[in-house]
C-alpha cells in the first residue's frame, strides 16, 4: 500500500513538473496542443493525489502502523472520526493536504477557464504546476515529511492524537485554515499570467474572483471553529488571544477582504491595477507565512508541533513569491497605470480605497505584532514579546474606523455624490446610530467604555444603512413586479447576488464586531476556589460547588475529574457540569510514572456553560492535586517496581505476562484515584465568566459566511450570459468554415 | 484647487498618517513588549518598572495558596541560591509543582514579581509530541528509573 501511495507521489510530482513546463512551452510558442496537455497534466495530479489521500486515510482507519505517520498521530485507541482527521495533525499529512487540494483547486479553475484566457491561462497554469512540484518535492525529499515513511518493525500501538485536538471543531478547523491557503494561490497564479502576458484588464478577476471569495470562505470558517474550540475547550475564557498562529490565519483574511473591495474598483473603473496585483502577491505570500508559522516552531504559540523540516524551505519560496512578483510588477509598471482618476472622495471608489487602507493597516500591525519577538531579538539581542493588551490599543480603533467606512461605502454611489442625495440617504441611519447613543447612555453603563459604545454606535450606523439598502431595492423591486414584501427581497438578493450577498456578509461583520466589543468590555470574570457546599455570588448568579464525580475512559485512557453546579438566577435553577480531563501523556512510555503521567501532559478543558441570546455563564474548574502529590508519587513507585526489565531481544513471554498485569494494576490504581476524588473532595478552582453577547459571534459568523456564499453563487443571469458565449462562438466558428 | 495639487495633499496627507502609524508601532512596541530576564538579571537592579517575562525553576516547598491566589519562589537556572518571590493569580497550568521550570510575566514591585493574570506558563517535562516525534522507537524503560 504504501509503495502505491509514493508511487503516486512521485508521479504526481512528475505530473505537476511536466505542466509547468509543458505550460510555459506552449505559452511561448502559442501551441495550444502543449498547453491542452499541460492542463490535462493537473488533472492527473488530482488524481494520482487522490490516490496518495486514500492510501494515508486507509491506513490510519486501519490503524497500520507501518506508516510512521500513523504510529505517531494515531493509535487504536483513538476514536475513528479522529482517526481519519489525525491526517492534518502531522506535518506529512498537512503537506499532502496541502499539495491535494492545491491539485484539485488548480483543475476546477483550468476546466472552468478552457476555453478563455489563452493568454493568461498557460502562464497560470505553469504557476501553479511549480507550486504543485514544490509541496510534493517537500514531501519526497525534506526530512520526516513524507507521509509513506516505513517504520520496520511496526509498533504495536501508536502515540494518539494530541488530546486537545480530539474536538469535533478541531477536526475540520486546520483543513478549513488550509484550503483557504492553497485557493488564494488560484487567483496570484491568474495574477501572473496577467503580469507577464500585460493582460492587464479585469478579465483575470472576473475568473478567479470567486476562487478569492472562496478562499475567504473557508479561511473565515476556519478561524470561527478555531475561536469556537478555544472558547469551549481551552480553559482560560476567551475565544481569541492573539496567538502568533491565530494571527497567522487573520492577516490574509484581512487582506483577503481588501482585494474582494478592491478589484470591484477596477472591474468598474479601470483602477487601482498595481494595488490590486500588490495585494493578491501580498495575501498569498501571507498564506505561505502562516503554513510556515504553523509548521516551523519558530515562534511560541499554542499550536506547538515541535521542531520541523520544513521552515526554511517555506520561507525560501516566500522570498521567491515576493522577489519575483515585485520584479515582474515593476517591469509592467507601464501597463498597470490606471484608466481614470479618482473624481470625488464622496465615492464608493474613495470610501473603498479608504477601507483597503484600514484593512492592510490591520494586517501591518497584526504581523508586527506577530514577528516582534524576532524582530526585537534581531535589533536589541533579547527576544521580547507583545501581550494581547497591544493589540488591542491598535486593532480597537482601526476596527471601529473600518466599521464606520463599512457603513458609508454601501450608501455611496461611484464616481460621485451630490450633497443632497448624500443627506437624504444618510440622514435615516445616521439618525439611528444617534438613538441608539443615546438609549445605551441613558439606560445601560455601556458609555462607561467607550471604545466599545463608539463600536456600538457606528455599528448600528451601518446595520440601519444596510437595512435601507434592502429597504429601497426591495420597494423598487416591488414597485415594478408587485407581490409581497418577502418575495421581493427575495428575487432582490437572487437577482443581485454578489451586491446584496455582500451586503449580508456586511450585516455579519457588524453583528460580529458588536459581540467582540460587548464581550471584550463587559466580560466579568471571577477565579473562586471552593470546597464541596460552597457558594459564589457572581453578578446575578448564585453558584453552587455541589459535588464532585469522577470518570475513567478506557479507550482513550482519560481520567475525568468534573464538578456539578448549582446555579440560581431569579428563582430559576440548572446545573452545569465543568471538567478537566487528564490523558496519560505517553502511552507507550509507562515509565515516566504510571499514575503521574496522566497529570504531566496535556490536560483539557471542558468548559461548562449556558448560552443565551444576553450573556453565557461560562465555567471551568481545576482541581488543587497537590494533596495527592505524595499518593501518586508512592503508587508510582510500587507500580514501577512491577515492569520487567526488557532486554536487547524484545520482551519475553514471561516477561509480556508480567507486561500485562502491570497494566491492570495501572487501571486499578487509576480507578482507586478516581474513587478517592469523589470521597475526599480537593479543593477546586473555578473560573467563572459572565461573557455578554458571545452567541452574537456565532450568528454573526455565519450570516457573513451565509452572505459570502451566496455571493458566490453563479447568478442564473451569467450562466445564461455564459451558454450564450458558447452559442456564439460556435456560430462563429461555423461561420468561418463556411 | 487644480487636481494635481489636489493629488499631492492626498498623497502627504497619507504618507503622514503612514509614517506616523509606523513611528508609533515601533515606539509603543518597544515600550510595551516583555523582554525575557532571569532572577538575577532582575535583581542586579538595573531594570526599569516595565513588565518582564522571568524564568526560572519553583523552589521546593515554596507554593502558598490562599483562596485563588498564590505565591512562590522561583530561582535562577543558573544560580539557584537566587531567589524572587512571585504573587500570581489566575489559572494554574497543571504541570505546575516544586521544581518546574516557569515562565511569569509582570512587575518588579518592591522586590516581589507581581504576575499578570493568567500569564503562567510551566515548561512540561516531555512535551506529548514532540520527545515522541523526535525518538518513534522510544524504549520502553527509561534507565534513570531503573530498579528503583
Amino acid at each position: 500500500m504504501a509503495g502505491l501511495g509514493l508511487a503516486c507521489l512521485i508521479a504526481a510530482l512528475c505530473a505537476f513538473g511536466y505542466a509547468a513546463v509543458a505550460a510555459f512551452h506552449g505559452a511561448r510558442t502559442g501551441d495550444r496542443r502543449w498547453v491542452d496537455s499541460s492542463r490535462r497534466s493537473i488533472y492527473a495530479a488530482a488524481g494520482l493525489l487522490s490516490v496518495c489521500v486514500v492510501v494515508v486515510e486507509s491506513a490510519f482507519a486501519r490503524s497500520d502502523f507501518s506508516f510512521e505517520l500513523v504510529a505517531l498521530h494515531s493509535s487504536t485507541t483513538t476514536p475513528t472520526l479522529y482517526k481519519l482527521t489525525a491526517l492534518w495533525g502531522s506535518q506529512a499529512g498537512s503537506l499532502l493536504l496541502w499539495a491535494f487540494v492545491l491539485s484539485v483547486a488548480a483543475s476546477a479553475v483550468l476546466f472552468a477557464t478552457r476555453h478563455k484566457h489563452r493568454e493568461v491561462a498557460p502562464y497560470a497554469t505553469a504557476v501553479l504546476g511549480a507550486l504543485g512540484v514544490f509541496f510534493a518535492g517537500l514531501m519526497l525529499f525534506a526530512d520526516g515529511a513524507n507521509p509513506f515513511a516505513q517504520l520496520d518493525p511496526a509498533p504495536a500501538e501508536g502515540n494518539g492524537l494530541n488530546p486537545l485536538l480530539r474536538h469535533p471543531a478541531m477536526a475540520i478547523h486546520p483543513p478549513m485554515l488550509y484550503s483557504g491557503y492553497v485557493l488564494f494561490s488560484i487567483p496570484f497564479a491568474f495574477a501572473i499570467g496577467a503580469l507577464i502576458t500585460r493582460r492587464l484588464d479585469a478579465s483575470w478577476i472576473r475568473s478567479t474572483r470567486r476562487f478569492a471569495l472562496l478562499a475567504w470562505i473557508f479561511l473565515s470558517i476556519g478561524i470561527m471553529l478555531g475561536a469556537r474550540w478555544s472558547y469551549s475547550e481551552l480553559g482560560w475564557g476567551g475565544y481569541w488571544g492573539w496567538d502568533a498562529v491565530e494571527n497567522a490565519s487573520l492577516m490574509p483574511w484581512l487582506t483577503g477582504i481588501a482585494f474582494l473591495h478592491s478589484i470591484m474598483v477596477q472591474e468598474r473603473r479601470g483602477m487601482l491595477k498595481v494595488w490590486n496585483v500588490s495585494l493578491i502577491v501580498g495575501t498569498f505570500a501571507l498564506c505561505l507565512l502562516g503554513t510556515f508559522l504553523v509548521r516551523s516552531g519558530i515562534l511560541e504559540s499554542i499550536h506547538a508541533f515541535g521542531e520541523s523540516t520544513v521552515g526554511t524551505p517555506l520561507l525560501v519560496l516566500v522570498a521567491l513569491v515576493l522577489i519575483g512578483s515585485t520584479a515582474l510588477i515593476v517591469s509592467r509598471l507601464d501597463d498597470l497605470r490606471s484608466e481614470r482618476r479618482i473624481e470625488s472622495l464622496a465615492s464608493r471608489e474613495a470610501v473603498f480605497l479608504v477601507n483597503n487602507l484600514l484593512l492592510v493597516g490591520l494586517a501591518l500591525v497584526i504581523w508586527w505584532g506577530t514577528f516582534f519577538p524576532l524582530i526585537s531579538e534581531a535589533v536589541t539581542g533579547t527576544r521580547s514579546s507583545l501581550a494581547a493588551p497591544w493589540f488591542a490599543d491598535y486593532t480597537t480603533p482601526l476596527a471601529i474606523l473600518l466599521v464606520l467606512f463599512t457603513g458609508i461605502g454601501p450608501l455611496l454611489a461611484w464616481r460621485r455624490i451630490s450633497p443632497g442625495a448624500a443627506l437624504r440617504i444618510f440622514s435615516g441611519p445616521l439618525a439611528f446610530a444617534v438613538a441608539v447613543g443615546v438609549v445605551l447612555a441613558v439606560f445601560t453603563d455601556a458609555a462607561g467604555e467607550p471604545w466599545a459604545f463608539a463600536m456600538f454606535c457606528i455599528a448600528a450606523f451601518a446595520l440601519a444603512g444596510l437595512a435601507q439598502e434592502f429597504a429601497r431595492g426591495a420597494a423598487s423591486l416591488r414597485a415594478l413586479n408587485g407581490g409581497s414584501y418577502v418575495v421581493a427581497l427575495g428575487r432582490l438578493v437572487g437577482r443581485n447576488r454578489r451586491r446584496y450577498g455582500g451586503y449580508i456578509v456586511h450585516t455579519g461583520i457588524a453583528i460580529l464586531f458588536i459581540a467582540v466589543a460587548a464581550s471584550s468590555s463587559f466580560q466579568t470574570s471571577r477565579d473562586v476556589r471552593m470546597m464541596p457546599g460552597e457558594s459564589v455570588e457572581v453578578e446575578d448568579y448564585r453558584i453552587t460547588y455541589a459535588e464532585p464525580s469522577a470518570d475513567i475512559d478506557p479507550e482513550e485512557q482519560k481520567l475525568t475529574f468534573a464538578a456539578r453546579l448549582d446555579v440560581e438566577r431569579d428563582g430559576k435553577r440548572f446545573s452545569l457540569s465543568p471538567s478537566r480531563n487528564y490523558y496519560s501523556s505517553n502511552a507507550r512510555d509507562p515509565s515516566a510514572g504510571p499514575i503521574r503521567s496522566f497529570f504531566e501532559g496535556e490536560a483539557t478543558s471542558e468548559v461548562g456553560r449556558r448560552e443565551g441570546a444576553k450573556e453565557d455563564l461560562w465555567t471551568a474548574m481545576q482541581p488543587d492535586l497537590e494533596p495527592l502529590e505524595p499518593l501518586i508519587a508512592a503508587v508510582d513507585k510500587r507500580l514501577l517496581r512491577r515492569l520487567p526489565e526488557v532486554g536487547p531481544g524484545g520482551p519475553t513471554p514471561e516477561q509480556i505476562e508480567q507486561m500485562r498485569e502491570f497494566a491492570t494494576a495501572q487501571g486499578d490504581a487509576i480507578e482507586r484515584l478516581a474513587a478517592l476524588y469523589v470521597a475526599n473532595p480537593l479543593p477546586v478552582t473555578f473560573r467563572i465568566n459572565v461573557n455578554p453577547f458571545v452567541i452574537w459571534l456565532w450568528v454573526g459568523g455565519l450570516v457573513a459566511v451565509a452572505g459570502a456564499l451566496i455571493a458566490a453563487w453563479p447568478a442564473p443571469a451569467a450562466r445564461r450570459r455564459r451558454v450564450s458565449d458558447v452559442y456564439a462562438a460556435r456560430l462563429a466558428k461555423e461561420l468561418g468554415r463556411a | 484647487m487644480n487636481p494635481a495639487r489636489k493629488r499631492q495633499i492626498r498623497l502627504v496627507v497619507a504618507l503622514t498618517a503612514a509614517v506616523l502609524l509606523a513611528t508609533a508601532l515601533v515606539y509603543t512596541s518597544f515600550n510595551a513588549s516583555s523582554e525575557a530576564k532571569s532572577p538575577s538579571e532582575l535583581l542586579s537592579g538595573a531594570v526599569g518598572d516595565g513588565t518582564y517575562e522571568v524564568y526560572g525553576k519553583v523552589v521546593p516547598g515554596s507554593i502558598q495558596r490562599d483562596g485563588a491566589d498564590m505565591t512562590f519562589e522561583i530561582a535562577d537556572r543558573e544560580d539557584p541560591s537566587v531567589k524572587i518571590p512571585v504573587e500570581y493569580t489566575g489559572q494554574v497550568p497543571d504541570p505546575f509543582r516544586d521544581g518546574r521550570e516557569v515562565i511569569v510575566t509582570g512587575r518588579l514591585e518592591n522586590g516581589t514579581l507581581v504576575a499578570e493574570k493568567d500569564q503562567l506558563i510551566t515548561k512540561c517535562p516531555s512535551k506529548f509530541a514532540a520527545e515522541a516525534e523526535a525518538d518513534p522507537e522510544h524504549v520502553i524503560i527509561d534507565e534513570s528509573l531503573d530498579g528503583s
